[in-house]
């Protein structure tokens, strides 16, 4: 045996056998070292003749690479020896809870009116707003209810305190007032949706003094009755997320609008639960009509041009027949229980293309 | 307005069925709101015929009957004393529910005193079907075994309830329902004229009116004597049906009018009436006695009846009690007059008082039907009172609309799409009463003396298509808007949206509350101005427009506190209101928190100030308003914590935010344990972002050389800001100081008292060229001397 394989044989084998990265770093150090063995049979090359060296000097070179490889390799299985011991010594209970995070909801109102932008946005219309205390010309007047009509009388108004030889202002009944101030502003075509909060001096199971609607407004040529039942069995069909909605429309009054009808949908009672859209019953979901003439000259737009309609609804209660909450009266009571149940998850945006809820 | 179906037949011929007629009233504008029948109650009940009547073997007062029922023969005990053989009565079976004696007959037969009985048969008390004192009903011999009850007492009869919308004052009575029933096609309208009664004398009684706005027509008769009694049972059971008490013949004629045909009519004691009768305008000072016991103070506004006593009832609306009927009523004097609809309304409104002639005049009553009303009267009265009527006295003039509606036939298709041909229009115009002249495109009709709500075209369009059924509407969605705008929604909308989705997504429950909150509490808030005050609460504590939200949030927090939540986050996106005007209403977001402590196994701090300026900095940071650009201020509002709270402003005048704590008097003052952390944003004073020309955004500006990091501390007099040492720290070198950041604030040993360490990290950014010893030298020397020229700050050693 060589003393090249002699001293192959004897790394390999003190290698092979050093139990932790200490050892096999003193080997590496006693064989490939400065003074170490492989390095000292290196150095013998250089008073070898050329001929001698062509000979070791291959050997020599592949004795000094097996053996650093061997050094590598088993570094690699020490320290990842090393790691499983650590790694050991790491373990954690998992099932312990992670700190408390906060659970926040949107409120279904709100919700809703985001739905019902979005529905109406896709048909073009824009949301317009107006003030919550009105005057008596926007919220009553202008709408065609005639000073001491008792059609002023159902709307059980709350008036604000009168200014000293004023005119009591008042806190609107309805979103109606916006179709006004939009008119006022602004010339046909004309297609708005107004969200807000109106106001009624009624407290009952059925009723809060504070509730909201969503007014709708189209001013444009050419557009008649046929679109207004269009247009809302549209939305009803999206914003309940039905194919169908089997509708009717019933002859009512509304001082603003000429004609007028309210609108009723099939529904079916399950249980607790309320299907819209078809079914043995009928409910009444919402009041509609033409525009009427004398509102369109109140407001400076001639009615032998410019036609249209307008509708309201109240959106408690169409939220209430969407998501199934019993009751109106929770709705106005910051209850967190109620809110983290009927609410909505904040990244929950209502689309059109990518559905409401 | 109630009617049972039976008396709209006296005006509708009709074949329809209750179903269809109910869907003509639908269809023609008239919503049911209820619809009950007698009959419903009494199914189980038919006519039955007694065979025998024997004495009971163990009970005096009782009879064994034996009895031809729809179920076969029968034995019943009876107890009525005018049982008997050969009588026509009412059987109840085993089982039936007795509705006037609220319980039901047992399942299986019963004995009593020993003799089985196998049903029972009834009298009309107890179907809840009249009066009777004799015993059992007693039924004509004529109608057959196993008639159903309800058909044999006459009770067959539907009573339906609608909503009668306030533009239609002739639906207050039966034959203007039936009117529009038959324009509906439910059948044939009734209008057979009233008889007439021929008076036998002149009406002694002079009628004056002084103002004729207020009462242009009065027509009145009198009749000598009279018996005033018990009306006519027909009578008696149409009042019953709709809910009214029968009184008397006199009061009940009246009532009877009013239903039948909206007219108003009203009866007084002839014999109390003293010198003319005299409809004028009250005086202040006068008084009213009125027919519902109480006196009314009388204005100048009002339009009063009057003789040489004074006033004698307020016209339209009540009658009065000195010369009211009673029954020792021999003379009775008739009413029929027509008051001005507004001025009825403000009397009725000035005084509270709630009756059916006022609800009937400010509606507004046919002014033709004056003289027709007092004919009715006198025939119903003189037919079942007796007495002896006189000829009708008439002052003034029926108000009449001279001018004719001009109606274009084109409005019909342009405004609701609705293809109908002329002749079918004149049909139901005729139908309601009008009559037309014909010009071609433009048709002038005269409107019906009994239509208050037909102005122009699109009152007549409404008629034809309401007639024609919405039904027939066509069903078009709407057309694609020729230029669609690509923003539908203001920029204060988008804001409300991502502030709640913001605050929502760090775990702020959303609430919606009431506009309104207790002056008192207002004040609080800052707000409280008398123009913000609601003169007619809903509830005392509810009588004041909302300054803030904070608020009603504070009392929502701490009532789910009470209710056992922890720790609890709410936030509330709607308006608040700093004037009446348009302007003063404000749209915020705001939120709150009502800490409590959380346990955790690893340390969870509390939420406390800084908590709800990380809320409100991560509010303006989602809407795009960088949280630098503001400066922090003191409080400006008296709901905040003195030296925990602060206000965010954009420049000296213009306030954004305040956050921080709640004041702890405000809080104690609402009930509310303190502390409360939040903070109320104005969504409306935030500056607009401007649009920018293209959507491209700018190129990517990123620095390819290792930022370095310096710490510094310094020594401050313990009232500096802490953003005062940042600030100077950035101005120091703007090339270079990336960001700065406070990560110590240290006050105990080491320190003065009235001093404070504050130490920060200050980043710089190379650009270029690596920096060198010498250049982060330089840099450092400038900001220690930065800060201690503008805070006097000493590097600490």
């Amino acid at each position: 045996m060589s003393e090249i394989q002699t001293i192959e044989a004897e790394a390999l084998d003190a290698i092979d056998g050093a139990s932790d990265l200490q050892t096999l770093d003193a080997i590496r150090v006693a064989e490939l070292g400065k003074r170490g063995r492989v390095s000292g049979l290196m150095k013998t090359l250089g008073q070898m003749s050329p001929e001698q060296r062509q000979d070791m000097g291959p050997k020599l070179n592949a004795l000094k690479t097996r053996v650093a490889d061997a050094v590598e390799a088993r570094k690699a299985v020490l320290e990842d020896a090393a790691l499983e011991a650590q790694l050991a010594t790491e373990k954690l209970d998992m099932t312990l809870p992670p700190k408390p995070e906060h659970v926040g909801a949107l409120h279904p109102v709100m919700q809703v009116f985001e739905e019902m932008a979005a529905i109406f946005g896709d048909m073009g219309f824009a949301v317009a707003e107006g003030p919550d205390i009105e005057d008596d010309w926007h919220n009553f007047t202008a709408l065609n209810f005639p000073a001491g009509h008792p059609a002023r009388e159902t709307h059980d108004t709350f008036f604000m305190a009168t200014p000293e030889g004023g005119e009591a202002k008042v806190l609107r009944t309805h979103t109606s007032p916006v179709q006004i101030r939009t008119m006022m502003a602004q010339q046909p075509p004309i297609r708005i949706i107004a969200p807000g909060r109106v106001y009624r001096n009624d407290w009952d199971a059925t009723h809060t003094p504070m509730f909201h609607q969503v007014e709708a407004l189209v001013i444009e040529k050419g557009i008649h009755m046929g679109h207004l039942k269009g247009c809302l069995i549209d939305f009803v069909k999206a914003f309940f997320e039905v194919d169908e909605v089997e509708a009717r429309f019933r002859p009512h009054f509304f001082p603003f609008t000429e004609p007028s009808a309210e609108m009723d949908v099939k529904y079916t009672k399950k249980g607790d639960t309320i299907e819209i859209g078809a079914g043995d019953q009928w409910m009444e979901i919402l009041g509609s009509g033409m525009v009427h003439p004398n509102v369109l000259r109140n407001c400076g737009i001639n009615p032998d041009e410019y036609q249209g309609f307008a509708f309201g609804m109240g959106v408690d209660r169409l939220a209430m027949l969407k998501y199934g909450m019993p009751d109106l009266r929770p709705y106005f009571e910051a209850d967190a229980a109620w809110t983290r149940h009927y609410g909505f998850r904040p990244w929950l945006t209502p689309s059109v293309s990518g559905g409401l809820s | 307005m109630k009617f049972p179906l039976s008396w709209l037949k006296d005006y509708l011929e009709t074949d329809a069925s209750l179903d269809e007629l109910l869907a003509y009233m639908g269809k023609a504008g008239l919503e049911i709101e209820d619809v009950t029948n007698p009959a419903e109650e009494l199914k189980a009940f038919t006519v039955c015929k007694v065979k025998a009547a024997a004495p009971h073997p163990d009970a005096d007062k009782l009879k064994v009957c034996t009895v031809d029922t729809v179920d076969g023969e029968k034995q019943i005990i009876c107890g009525a004393p005018n049982a008997r053989a050969g009588m026509t009565a009412i059987y109840a079976p085993l089982g039936a529910y007795i509705p006037g004696l609220d319980f039901s007959l047992d399942k299986k037969p019963r004995k009593i005193r020993g003799v089985e009985s196998q049903g029972m048969m009834c009298s009309t008390k107890e179907l809840n079907a009249g009066e009777d004192h004799d015993g059992i009903a007693d039924l004509d011999g004529k109608i057959a075994l196993g008639t159903p009850a309800a058909d044999a007492l006459g009770l067959n009869d539907p009573v339906i309830d609608f909503e009668v919308t306030p533009n239609r004052p002739d639906w207050l009575g039966v034959k203007g329902i039936a009117r529009d029933l038959a324009a509906a096609g439910a059948g044939a309208f009734i209008n057979d004229p009233v008889r007439k009664v021929s008076g036998a004398f002149a009406c002694p009684i002079e009628i004056e009116l002084d103002d004729p706005e207020a009462c242009p027509i009065f027509a009145g008769a009198l009749i000598r004597g009279v018996q005033d009694g018990p009306s006519p049972d027909w009578l008696q059971a149409r009042l019953n049906a709709v809910g009214i008490t029968p009184k008397s013949l006199l009061v009940d004629v009246t009532n009877y009018i009013s239903l039948d045909r909206a007219r108003p009519l009203h009866a007084y004691d002839a014999a109390k009436l003293k010198g003319p009768i005299r409809a004028r305008l009250g005086q202040d000072g006068e008084q009213c006695d009125a027919l519902d016991g109480k006196t009314y103070d009388v204005t100048s506004d009002m339009c009063v009846i009057a003789d040489d006593t004074g006033v004698i009832g307020l016209g339209g609306v009540m009658g009065g009690q000195s010369t009211a009927v009673s029954e020792t009523t021999t003379d009775v004097f008739i009413e029929s007059a027509w008051f001005d609809p507004l001025r009825t309304a403000r009397t009725g409104r000035t005084t509270g008082i709630i009756s059916d002639a006022r609800y009937r005049f400010e509606r507004g009553v046919d002014p033709m039907s004056c003289v027709e009303g007092v004919h009715l009267a006198l025939r119903l009265i003189t037919e079942y009172g007796g007495g002896t009527a006189s000829k009708i006295s008439v002052s003034g003039e029926a108000p009449r609309r001279s001018e004719p509606v001009e109606f274009f036939k084109r409005d019909v298709a342009r405004i609701t799409g609705l293809d109908i041909k002329p002749a079918a229009m004149k049909k139901t115009i005729k139908a309601l009463g009008f009559t037309i002249e014909d010009t071609g495109e433009t048709w002038l009709l005269q409107v019906p003396s009994w239509r208050f709500d037909i102005e122009q075209s699109a009152d007549l369009v409404e008629e034809i298509a309401r007639l024609e059924g919405y039904d027939s509407l066509p069903t078009e969605s709407l057309p694609p808007l020729k230029s669609t705008k690509h923003v539908l929604t203001t920029p204060v909308q988008d804001r409300i949206r991502t502030a709640r989705r913001t605050l929502a997504s760090r775990g702020f429950l959303e609430a919606v509350t009431w506009s309104f909150m207790p002056k008192a509490d207002a004040k609080r808030f800052g707000g409280g101005s008398d123009a913000l005050t609601i003169a007619n609460p809903v509830a005392s504590e509810l009588n004041q427009m909302r300054p803030s939200i904070l608020g009603n949030l504070a009392i929502a927090a701490q009532r789910g506190a009470d209710y056992g939540e922890r720790d609890l986050r709410l936030f509330e996106a709607g308006p608040i209101y700093l004037d009446d005007s348009p302007k003063g209403q404000r749209s915020v977001i705001a939120a709150l928190v009502r800490p409590s402590k959380t346990r955790h196994w690893q340390s969870v701090s509390s939420y406390d100030v800084y908590a709800a300026k990380a809320d409100l900095e991560a509010v303006l940071d989602a809407l795009n308003q960088p949280p630098a650009r503001f400066q922090i201020g003191e409080p400006r509002q008296p709901h905040w914590h003195p030296g925990q709270a602060a206000s965010l402003k954009l420049g000296p005048k213009v306030t954004v935010a305040h956050f921080g704590a709640l004041h702890p008097r405000v809080l104690k003052a609402m009930k509310v344990e303190a502390p409360i952390y939040g903070f109320e944003l104005n969504l409306n004073a935030l500056p607009h972002m401007k649009a920018r020309a293209t959507k491209t955004k700018p190129v990517l500006d990123k620095a390819d050389l290792t930022p370095i990091r310096r710490d510094f501390a310094f020594v401050v007099s313990d009232d500096t800001a802490a953003s005062a040492i940042v600030k100077a720290a950035q101005s120091a070198d703007k090339t270079l100081v990336e960001a700065v950041t406070v990560f110590d604030v240290y006050q105990g040993p080491g320190i003065a008292a009235d001093q404070k360490s504050i130490a920060i990290e200050v980043v710089l950014q190379p650009r270029g060229e690596t920096l060198k010893d010498q250049d982060i030298e330089a840099v450092s020397q400038k900001i220690i001397a930065a800060v201690a020229k503008s805070t006097g700050g000493v590097l600490r050693g």
